[in-house]
C-alpha cells in the first residue's frame, strides 16, 4: 500500500486478480497483488517463473490473448482504470504512454521489416508524422541507445543484429513515445551477462534522459540490486515482500527472500562451496488449496501458523513483508537458514 | 543472391535431365513390349516398324536410343505422331498452350482471392462459429473430386437449368482471347470456379493455419504492445509473415497447373489445353505426343520450383544471408 | 536438493498418462474427429455389406450385363434399358431411380444395378486408397528415417531421387506407369501382377507420393538427431540400431500415424482420378471412379450414375480429413505445448 508516497502515484495496482479457467480447474496466475509506481521511479518485481510477475503486467496492458482469462481489481494509471478502459482508450495508451518490452529481442520484431520499419511503425501509430520524418527520428532513436552507423542500421533487418543489438533497438522502439513507464520483462535473460550490464546501465541513462518510471521484472537479484528504487518480491502469484531496494537487500524479511539472495553467487571474490538452491519445487498453480502461506511447503520454518494466508505488514518505511514469523527473530533465522544450507550434505 | 540462383539453375537442369531419362525408362524400357510397335500405333505396317526402328536406333544401345529420342524432339523438332497420321507433335503442344494458359490464370486469380478471404477472416473469427463453418468450407472444398465437380457443374449449366438461370453459358470449349474477352472469358467461367474450388480449399486451410499459429508468436504481442490496432496486426504482420510459406506453395502449384495438371478439368470441359492433349494421346495410346507432354509438364514443374526458391529468398530476408 | 524436513517438501505431482492414451483421450474429445470417425466406419461397413445388399435386397449381379433385363414395378413390367437418341449420345436410356429396393439409383448404360455397384466399387476404393496410403507412410519412413539418420552419401543420393521423383508431376506420373503398366503383365521373381490386379493401382499410387511424406520425416529424423538426448546416447556408445528403435521411432511414428488418414484420402481421389481416365481399376471390377466414368455418357439423362459415386467419394474424403486434423492434434506436440504455456 503507498500510503508512504505523498504524490499520486503514476500505477497504482489494487488488489490484481488474474485467472485461468481450464479443463483442469482455474489457475489462479495472480492472486491479490497491490504495489504502485511513482513517477521517475523504477520499481524491481522478482520472482520465480510462475510467481505472475509477467502476467500482472500482461493484463494490466490487456495483452493477454485468451478467452479464458479473469482479470480483477483496479489498474489506475494516472487515475484512469486500465482494467475497464474501452479497446481504443487503451491502444492509444499502449506504445504511446506505457511502453513493454520482452524478454527475447530476436522473435520480438516480425523478421520482414526492417529496424526502421518497426520503430516508424510505432511512431505513426500514435503520432500524425510523415514517413520520413517518423525514419528520421528512428536514426535519432537508434544513436541514442547507442546502435554506431545508426543511419545505416536502420535499413538492417532484426537477424541482421547480435542479440544485445536487437535488444538497444527494441528499446529505442520503446521509447519512441516517450512513454511515462516502460515495463520491462526480463530485458537481459536472453542475452550474455556482459552485455545485460550493458542494457541496464543503458536503461538507467534513458531514464534518466526521458524521466519515465521503470518497472523491471526479473527472477534475477542481481539485476534487481543494480537499479531498482523500490523492489517487489513476488511468489505464488501473492506479494511475499516489497520495499525500497536498500532496506530488502540489506535486511530481508522474507523467508523467499532470503533464499533468493543465498543464490547469488557472491561478487567480492569469497568463494562457496556450493551455491544453495531453495528447497522444492515452485507452487503449482493449478493447486486450489491456496489458503496459507504458498511459500511454507519449502519453508524451513514452516509451521501451523502459516495457515490461513499471513497479512502483508509493513515492518518499518514503506518495507512490507507476509510472514508470520517474529520480527525480530529474522536477522537470527537467516542467519540459521544459510548456515544450514552449508552444513547440510 | 547471385551464386544462389546460379546454384539452383544448375540443379533445375540437372533435375530435368533425369526426368527426361526417367520418362525415357518408363516409356521404352520397361518389359513386355515392343517400342516400335508403341510409337508406330496400334496397326502400323511392317514397312513403318522398320522405318521407327532405325529412326530410332532400337536395335542400338539404350543410350543411344535416348539420344536419338531426344534430337528428334529438341534439335530435329521432326517428331511426328504416328497415330495422328503424321502430325507434327511440337506444333500440337505449343497451340495448346494459351488455352492451358486463359485456364490457369483465371482460376489461380480467383482462388487466390478466395484464399485470402477466407483465411484471414477464419483467423480474425478464431473462436467464433465462422471459424469451423469456413474451415469445413475449405475441407468440402479439398474433397470433391475435381473431374466429378466439373461434370455435376455441366450438368447444372449445361443441361438441367440451362433454360432458365444458366441461359447464358455457352456450349463447352475454348474461345481464343483474339475472339473478344468477353465470350474467351464465359466460356472459361465456369471451368474457373470448379479448379479455384479445389485449390481455394487447400490454401484457405494452409493460410489459417499458418495465421493462426503467428497469432500466438512473440512479434504479434509485441506489435500488439506498441499500441497497433488489431486489424493491422492481423495484415501487417500475420498475414504477411504466413504468406512466405503459401506464396512459395502457390508456385509449385501454378507451375504444375501450367505443365497440364488440370487435365481433368479440361477434359471435362472440352478445352483443347495441354492437358487435354496429353488426356487424348493417352487414350490413344500416341507415344511421341505423351512424352512431349510430360517433358513440357516437367519442364514447367522444375521451373517453377527454381522461382520460388528465387521467390522465398525474396521473401524472407532471413534466407538471404545464408 | 537438500530437504531438512522431507515431510514438509510438497511433491506435487499428478499421474500422468502415456503419450499414446493422452493422444487417444484428446482424440476422443474432439467431436469433430469423432463423428467423422462413425461416418468413415458406416461408409466401410455399407461396402463391406456389399454382397449381402446385391443378393438379399437388390436381387442382382453388379457385374453381369442385363442389357435384356426386366424388372417389375407397381405391377407393370419395364425394361432396363432402353435404346435412345437423346442425352450424350451413347444410344441408350437405362432405367432411372427407382428408390425401391431393385435399381434405387437405376441402371447404367449395360442395366447394371447402379446402387450395388456403388457399394461394389466402394470396397476397391477404400481398399486401394488405404493400402496405398499404407504402403506410402511406411515407405516413406524408411526412406526418410535412412535418409535422415544416415545422412551423408546415404542422404544425398536418396534427397536426389526424391527430389526427382516429386518434380515428375505426381498425376502424370501416375498416369504414365498406369499407362505402361496396365497393359502388361510385371513378372518379378514369384511375385506376377496381371493387369487387371488392383495392386498395379496400390503400388503407383503408393509410390509416387512417397517424396510428399518422406521429407517431413526426414526434416523430423534431421533435428532428432541433433537434439541433446540423441547426443547423449551417441556419446554413452549405444549401437545404431537400438538408438533407432528407442529413440528416433517413437518420434516419427506419430508423424506417419498423422499422415494416414490425410494419404488415405488423397489417394482416393488419385485413384478416382486414374480409374476416371480407365486407367486405374480395369473391369469388370469397380470403383467409385470408374462408375462416375461410366456415368459420364449418361450424364444429362441419367445423372445419378455419376453423382452419387461422386458424393460417396466427397464424403469419405471429408471423413478421412476431419478425422485427420483430430489425429493431428492430438498427438502434434507443438499443439500440446502451446496449451500448457
Amino acid at each position: 500500500m503507498s500510503e508512504s508516497t505523498t504524490t499520486t502515484p503514476l500505477l497504482e495496482v489494487r488488489d490484481l486478480r488474474v485467472s485461468f479457467k481450464s479443463r483442469a480447474g482455474t489457475v489462479n496466475a495472480v492472486d491479490g497483488v497491490s504495489f504502485s509506481v511513482g513517477a521517475g521511479e523504477t520499481l524491481g518485481i522478482v520472482g520465480e517463473s510462475g510467481s505472475g510477475k509477467s502476467v500482472s503486467m500482461l493484463a494490466v496492458l490487456g495483452l493477454i490473448d485468451n478467452p479464458n482469462c479473469v482479470i480483477e481489481g483496479e489498474a489506475l494509471f494516472k487515475g484512469r482504470d486500465l482494467l475497464t478502459m474501452g479497446d481504443d482508450e487503451l491502444r492509444a495508451i499502449r506504445g504511446a504512454d506505457i511502453a513493454m518490452i520482452f524478454q527475447d529481442p530476436m522473435t520480438a520484431l516480425t523478421p520482414v521489416y526492417t529496424a526502421g520499419w518497426h520503430i516508424s511503425e510505432q511512431i505513426r501509430a500514435h503520432e500524425k508524422v510523415s514517413k520520413k520524418a517518423a525514419l528520421d527520428r528512428a536514426v535519432q532513436l537508434l544513436t541514442a541507445v547507442g546502435i554506431p552507423n545508426a543511419a545505416e542500421r536502420v535499413n538492417s533487418y532484426p537477424h541482421e543484429f547480435s542479440g544485445g543489438m536487437r535488444q538497444r533497438v527494441v528499446i529505442a522502439m520503446a521509447l519512441s513515445c516517450q512513454p511515462s513507464l516502460l515495463i520491462a520483462d526480463e530485458p537481459t535473460t536472453a542475452l550474455d551477462v556482459t552485455i545485460q550490464a550493458q542494457i541496464l546501465e543503458l536503461l538507467k541513462s534513458l531514464q534518466g534522459e526521458f524521466g519515465s518510471s521503470i518497472i523491471l521484472i526479473t527472477h534475477d537479484m542481481g539485476v534487481v540490486s543494480q537499479m531498482s528504487d523500490r523492489v517487489n518480491v513476488m511468489y505464488g502469484g501473492r506479494l511475499a515482500e516489497a520495499g525500497p531496494r536498500r532496506d530488502v537487500l540489506r535486511n530481508p524479511l522474507h523467508p523467499y527472500t532470503w533464499g533468493l539472495m543465498a543464490s547469488i553467487p557472491p561478487t567480492d571474490g569469497s568463494r562457496v562451496a556450493r551455491l544453495s538452491a531453495i528447497p522444492g519445487a515452485p507452487i503449482s498453480p493449478g493447486d486450489p488449496d491456496r489458503d496459507h502461506c504458498l511459500f511454507s511447503p519449502r519453508c524451513t520454518f514452516a509451521s501451523d501458523a502459516c495457515r490461513p494466508q499471513p497479512a502483508l505488514v509493513e515492518h518499518s518505511q514503506a518495507h512490507f513483508d507476509a510472514c508470520v514469523l517474529p520480527f525480530e527473530q529474522r536477522p537470527e533465522l537467516r542467519r540459521q537458514m544459510t548456515a544450514v544450507e552449508e552444513v547440510a550434505p | 543472391m547471385w551464386r544462389f540462383a546460379g546454384k539452383r539453375a544448375l540443379a533445375a537442369v540437372l533435375v530435368l535431365f533425369a526426368i527426361s531419362v526417367l520418362v525415357f525408362l518408363i516409356f521404352f524400357a520397361t518389359p513386355g513390349s515392343d517400342p516400335a510397335a508403341r510409337i508406330a500405333g496400334r496397326n502400323a505396317s511392317q514397312e513403318t516398324l522398320d522405318q521407327v526402328r532405325a529412326s530410332f536406333g532400337f536395335d542400338r544401345p539404350i543410350w543411344i536410343q535416348y539420344g536419338l529420342m531426344m534430337r528428334h524432339l529438341f534439335i530435329d523438332r521432326d517428331l511426328t505422331s504416328f497415330v495422328n497420321r503424321g502430325a507434327q507433335v511440337i506444333p500440337q503442344v505449343t497451340q495448346a498452350i494459351p488455352v492451358t494458359l486463359s485456364l490457369v490464370f483465371g482460376a489461380a486469380l480467383i482462388w487466390v482471392l478466395l484464399a485470402l478471404v477466407m483465411g484471414v477472416w477464419a483467423t480474425a473469427a478464431r473462436g467464433t462459429a465462422i471459424d469451423p463453418i469456413i474451415l469445413i468450407l475449405g475441407v468440402i472444398g479439398v474433397s470433391l473430386p475435381v473431374f466429378w465437380l466439373g461434370e455435376v457443374v455441366n450438368l447444372i449449366t449445361q443441361s438441367r437449368l440451362h433454360d432458365s438461370i444458366f441461359a447464358w453459358v455457352p456450349p463447352l470449349g475454348y474461345v481464343p482471347l483474339s475472339d473478344g474477352v468477353g465470350p474467351w472469358a464465359l466460356h472459361l467461367l465456369f471451368p474457373w470456379l470448379t479448379l479455384a474450388v479445389l485449390y481455394a480449399g487447400i490454401y484457405a486451410r494452409v493460410l489459417r493455419s499458418e495465421m493462426v499459429q503467428s497469432m500466438n508468436e512473440d512479434y504479434v504481442r509485441m506489435a500488439r504492445a506498441k499500441g497497433i490496432g488489431e486489424t493491422r496486426v492481423l495484415l501487417r504482420h500475420s498475414l504477411r509473415t504466413s504468406l512466405i510459406s503459401v506464396v512459395t506453395l502457390f508456385g509449385l502449384d501454378f507451375g504444375a497447373l501450367i505443365g497440364g495438371a488440370a487435365l481433368l478439368t479440361e477434359v471435362v470441359f472440352g478445352l483443347q489445353g495441354v492437358g487435354k492433349l496429353t488426356y487424348d494421346s493417352l487414350t490413344n495410346f500416341d507415344l511421341p505426343v505423351i512424352l512431349a507432354c510430360v517433358l513440357y509438364a516437367s519442364f514447367f514443374v522444375v521451373f517453377a520450383n527454381f522461382l520460388v526458391d528465387l521467390l522465398y529468398a525474396w521473401l524472407d530476408p532471413r534466407v538471404r544471408s545464408v | 536438493m537438500t530437504t531438512l524436513d522431507s515431510e514438509r517438501t510438497q511433491v506435487t505431482s499428478t499421474p500422468t498418462a502415456g503419450p499414446w492414451r493422452t493422444a487417444w483421450r484428446d482424440l476422443r474429445r474432439n467431436k469433430v474427429a469423432m463423428g467423422s470417425l462413425v461416418v468413415l466406419v458406416l461408409v466401410i461397413l455399407v461396402c463391406i455389406a456389399a454382397p449381402l445388399y446385391a443378393s438379399a435386397i437388390a436381387h442382382t449381379d453388379a457385374f453381369t450385363s442385363n442389357v435384356n433385363g426386366t424388372i417389375t414395378i407397381n405391377g407393370q413390367t419395364i425394361s432396363v434399358l432402353e435404346t435412345s437418341s437423346e442425352g450424350l449420345g451413347l444410344g441408350v436410356n437405362p432405367i432411372g431411380p427407382t428408390w425401391t429396393n431393385q435399381y434405387f439409383l437405376g441402371a447404367d448404360n449395360q442395366g447394371r444395378d447402379v446402387a450395388a455397384r456403388i457399394l461394389y466399387g466402394g470396397r476397391n476404393s477404400l481398399v486401394i486408397g488405404f493400402t496405398s496410403a499404407l504402403l506410402c507412410c511406411f515407405l516413406a519412413g524408411i526412406v526418410g528415417i535412412v535418409s535422415g539418420f544416415f545422412g551423408k552419401g546415404v542422404d544425398a543420393v536418396l534427397s536426389r531421387g526424391l527430389d526427382v521423383l516429386w518434380a515428375f508431376p505426381v498425376y502424370l506420373l501416375a498416369i504414365c506407369l498406369s499407362i505402361v503398366l496396365i497393359n502388361s503383365t510385371i513378372a518379378v521373381g514369384p511375385v506376377r501382377l496381371t493387369s487387371g490386379s488392383l495392386w498395379l493401382p496400390i503400388l503407383i499410387i503408393g509410390i509416387i507420393y512417397v517424396p510428399y511424406v518422406a521429407r517431413p520425416v526426414r526434416g523430423q529424423v534431421i533435428s532428432l538427431r541433433e537434439r541433446e538426448f540423441v547426443q547423449a546416447a551417441i556419446g554413452s556408445g549405444a549401437p545404431d540400431l537400438r538408438l533407432l528403435r528407442r529413440e528416433i521411432l517413437p518420434n516419427v511414428l506419430p508423424t506417419l500415424i498423422v499422415f494416414l488418414p490425410l494419404m488415405t484420402a488423397i489417394n482416393m481421389l488419385t485413384e478416382a482420378a486414374l480409374s476416371f481416365l480407365s486407367i486405374g481399376v480395369q473391369p469388370p471390377d469397380a470403383s467409385w471412379g470408374t462408375i462416375v466414368n461410366d456415368g459420364v455418357g449418361l450424364l444429362y439423362t441419367r445423372p445419378w450414375v455419376a453423382i452419387a459415386p461422386g458424393i460417396m467419394l466427397a464424403i469419405t474424403a471429408v471423413a478421412l480429413n476431419l478425422l485427420g486434423d483430430g489425429v493431428r492434434e492430438s498427438l502434434d506436440p507443438k499443439a500440446k505445448l502451446r496449451g500448457a504455456a
